[in-house]
C-alpha cells in the first residue's frame, strides 16, 4: 500500500474536485454532465493515488482525467464538442464558482437528504460509496438520490447562482443547516469510525470554505467556530474502551487549547457584525464550556443568558430543556425541575427529558420518582447505540 | 423557461372565502388582479377551474372505463386552476409564487417538452 495518508488524499481530492466541478458547470452548461466528469476523475484518483502517490499537481491531474472522460461523452453526444474544446485548466482569473455550486446543491426545491448527498458528492468530492457508508444506507439509495436530484436541477430549472440579496438570508440558512447536519452525522455517529469517512472533517471543510467565500456573514463564522470548538475537544470524548465520557468527567488537558482559542477568535470577529444568530449563540455556549479549565469553573450564568437569547431567536422545547440544565447550576435543582415540568407535554417522548428529570429528582432526594424517570428514559432508548448517541447529544447541548 | 403553476385550494380556504362579505371578496379578487397585472408579461394560458362538484373523472386502468362524479382525488386539497408562466428559472418562479395572494398551495412544475 501507499504512503499517502487517507486524510491527505481526502483533503486534496476535496479541494480540487469541488473546485473543478464548480468551474466546469458554467462551461459545460449542464450540472449533471460536469459532475459526472469530475466524479469519474475522483474515482480514478482514489484508485491511482494510493498506489502512485499524490501527483505534483493534483488539480491538473484531475482535469486531464475529467477531460478525457469528457471526450468519451463527446463521441456519443456531439453537442459537447465545442464546449469541451474551450476548456482550460486552471481557469484563468475566474471567480470561485464553488459558492454557486453550494447554493445549487442546497436549493430548497431539493429534499434535505438530496441536498446533503449532492453537497458531499459534488462540493466535497466524496464518492457515493463513501457517502453511503457514512450514513449507513445502501449505495444504490445514495446513487438514486443524487441522480434524481441532478435530474430535478436540470428539468425544473434550478439556477446555478448565488441568490440575490433579498433571498440570501433564508438560502444561506439552508446551506448552514446542511453543513451542520453533516457535522452532526459525523460527530454523533456511532458507525464504525475506522471504516467510514469522518464527515465532521468534511463539515468543517465546508464551513471554512464558506467562511472564506462569505467573510461578511457572521452566522457562517458562528458555524465554523461551533464545529471547531467541538472538534477541539474530541480527544477527551471517549475512554479507552470507546465509551462516551460525560463533559464533567472529561480530562480537559486533552482539549486542544490552541484550537479552542482560534475558534473563539473566529467567533469574536463574527460577533463584531452585531448580527447574532443561532450558530453564533450555540458556539458561544460551547465556548463557555471550552474556556473552563475545570468543570467547577463553568460560567453557568453566562450559559443561561445565552440560552435565553437563543430561545428568542429560535424557540424550541429542546433548547428550553438545555436552559433548564443550566438553571440547575445557577439556581438549583428545584428551579430547574419547575422549568422542566413545563415541557412535559412537548418532550414526553424525548429520552433526555426523562434522564434530566431523573438527575434533578435525585438531587432533591426523590429517589423513587427518579428511578421511574430513569426507566422511562431507558424505555425510550432500547438500543445501546442510540443511548450512546443521546448521551453525546446531551453533551453537545449542555 | 416554461412552468405550469397549479393552484390548490384547501377546505379552510374555501370556507373562509364562502364566509367573506361581498366587499372582502371584492378585495380578494382585486389582490389577485393586481398580481396578474404585475406579472402580465410572464403569464401565458391558464384558467380558474369551476368548483369540484362540476368535475367528472374517468378511470381507464380497469377492464372498462369507469366514470365517476367528482375530482380524481377525494381530498381536502383540490386543484382550482392553472397558469403557464415563462420566466428565467425556478428562482424567478418561486419569487412570483411567493407573492401569490390567492389559494394557500401552489405547485410549480415544468411541462415536459421544454427547450433545452
Amino acid at each position: 500500500m501507499s504512503g499517502v495518508p487517507q486524510a491527505e488524499l481526502a483533503r486534496v481530492l476535496r479541494e480540487h474536485a469541488g473546485q473543478l466541478a464548480a468551474s466546469l458547470v458554467p462551461l459545460i452548461g449542464d450540472f449533471g454532465t460536469a459532475e459526472d466528469l469530475v466524479q469519474d476523475a475522483v474515482v480514478a484518483a482514489l484508485e491511482r493515488w494510493p498506489l502512485d502517490g499524490i501527483p505534483e499537481r493534483p488539480d491538473a491531474w484531475l482535469f486531464t482525467v475529467a477531460r478525457r472522460r469528457g471526450l468519451d461523452v463527446l463521441r456519443r453526444e456531439g453537442n459537447y464538442r465545442r464546449k469541451l474544446a474551450q476548456l482550460q485548466w486552471p481557469v484563468p482569473a475566474e471567480p470561485d464558482h464553488r459558492l454557486q455550486l453550494v447554493f445549487t446543491c442546497c436549493h430548497p426545491a431539493l429534499s434535505r437528504p438530496a441536498q446533503v448527498a449532492l453537497t458531499l458528492r459534488i462540493v466535497c468530492g466524496l464518492t457515493t460509496a463513501q457517502i453511503a457508508r457514512a450514513f449507513l444506507v445502501p449505495e444504490t439509495t445514495i446513487a438514486q438520490r443524487i441522480t434524481r436530484a441532478k435530474r430535478k436541477i436540470a428539468a425544473a430549472g434550478i439556477p446555478y447562482r448565488v441568490p440575490a440579496d433579498d433571498e440570501l438570508a433564508p438560502r444561506l440558512a439552508e446551506v448552514l443547516t446542511v453543513i451542520y447536519l453533516v457535522f452532526n452525522e459525523g460527530y454523533l455517529s456511532t458507525a464504525d469510525q475506522a471504516h467510514s469517512k469522518d464527515l465532521s472533517d468534511d463539515a468543517e471543510w465546508l464551513a471554512s470554505l464558506l467562511h472564506t467565500l462569505m467573510p461578511a456573514e457572521p452566522e457562517v463564522g458562528g458555524l465554523l467556530a461551533l464545529i471547531r470548538l467541538h472538534r477541539a475537544r474530541a480527544a477527551a470524548r471517549f475512554d479507552s474502551d470507546g465509551g462516551l465520557v460525560p463533559l464533567e468527567a472529561q480530562d480537559r488537558s486533552l482539549w486542544d487549547q490552541d484550537a479552542v482559542d482560534a475558534a473563539i477568535h473566529i467567533l469574536t470577529r463574527a460577533a463584531r457584525h452585531h448580527r447574532p444568530g443561532p450558530y453564533q449563540l450555540q458556539a458561544a455556549i460551547v465556548a463557555c464550556h471550552a474556556e473552563a479549565r475545570r468543570w467547577e469553573d463553568t460560567d453557568w450564568p453566562q450559559i443561561r443568558v445565552l440560552y435565553d437569547l437563543l430561545l428568542l431567536l429560535s424557540p424550541s422545547p429542546v433548547i428550553r430543556l438545555n436552559r433548564a440544565i443550566a438553571t440547575r447550576y445557577t439556581s438549583g435543582p428545584q428551579a430547574a425541575l419547575a422549568e422542566l415540568d413545563e415541557l412535559a407535554g412537548s418532550l414526553e417522548a424525548y429520552p433526555i427529558f426523562h434522564a434530566t428529570k431523573a438527575e434533578l429528582l435525585r438531587d432533591l432526594g426523590r429517589t423513587g420518582e427518579a428511578a421511574t424517570a430513569d426507566q422511562r428514559a431507558l424505555s425510550l432508548t432500547q438500543n445501546p447505540a442510540q443511548q450512546a448517541l443521546l448521551g453525546q447529544r446531551l453533551d453537545l447541548f449542555t | 423557461m416554461k412552468y405550469v403553476l397549479m393552484f390548490v385550494e384547501t377546505e379552510e380556504f374555501a370556507e373562509r372565502f364562502r364566509t367573506m362579505s361581498p366587499a372582502e371578496r371584492g378585495q380578494a379578487f382585486a389582490r389577485v388582479d393586481r398580481w396578474l397585472a404585475e406579472y402580465a408579461d410572464k403569464i401565458g394560458n391558464g384558467a380558474k377551474l369551476a368548483s369540484p362538484e362540476t368535475a367528472t373523472t374517468v378511470r381507464l386502468d380497469g377492464a372498462e372505463p369507469i366514470i365517476t362524479d367528482g375530482p380524481f382525488v377525494e381530498g381536502k386539497e383540490i386543484v382550482s386552476g392553472f397558469l403557464e408562466i415563462e420566466v428565467a428559472d425556478l428562482d424567478e418562479a418561486l419569487r412570483m409564487v411567493r407573492d401569490w395572494p390567492g389559494c394557500p398551495i401552489v405547485e410549480i412544475r415544468p411541462p415536459e417538452a421544454m427547450e433545452r
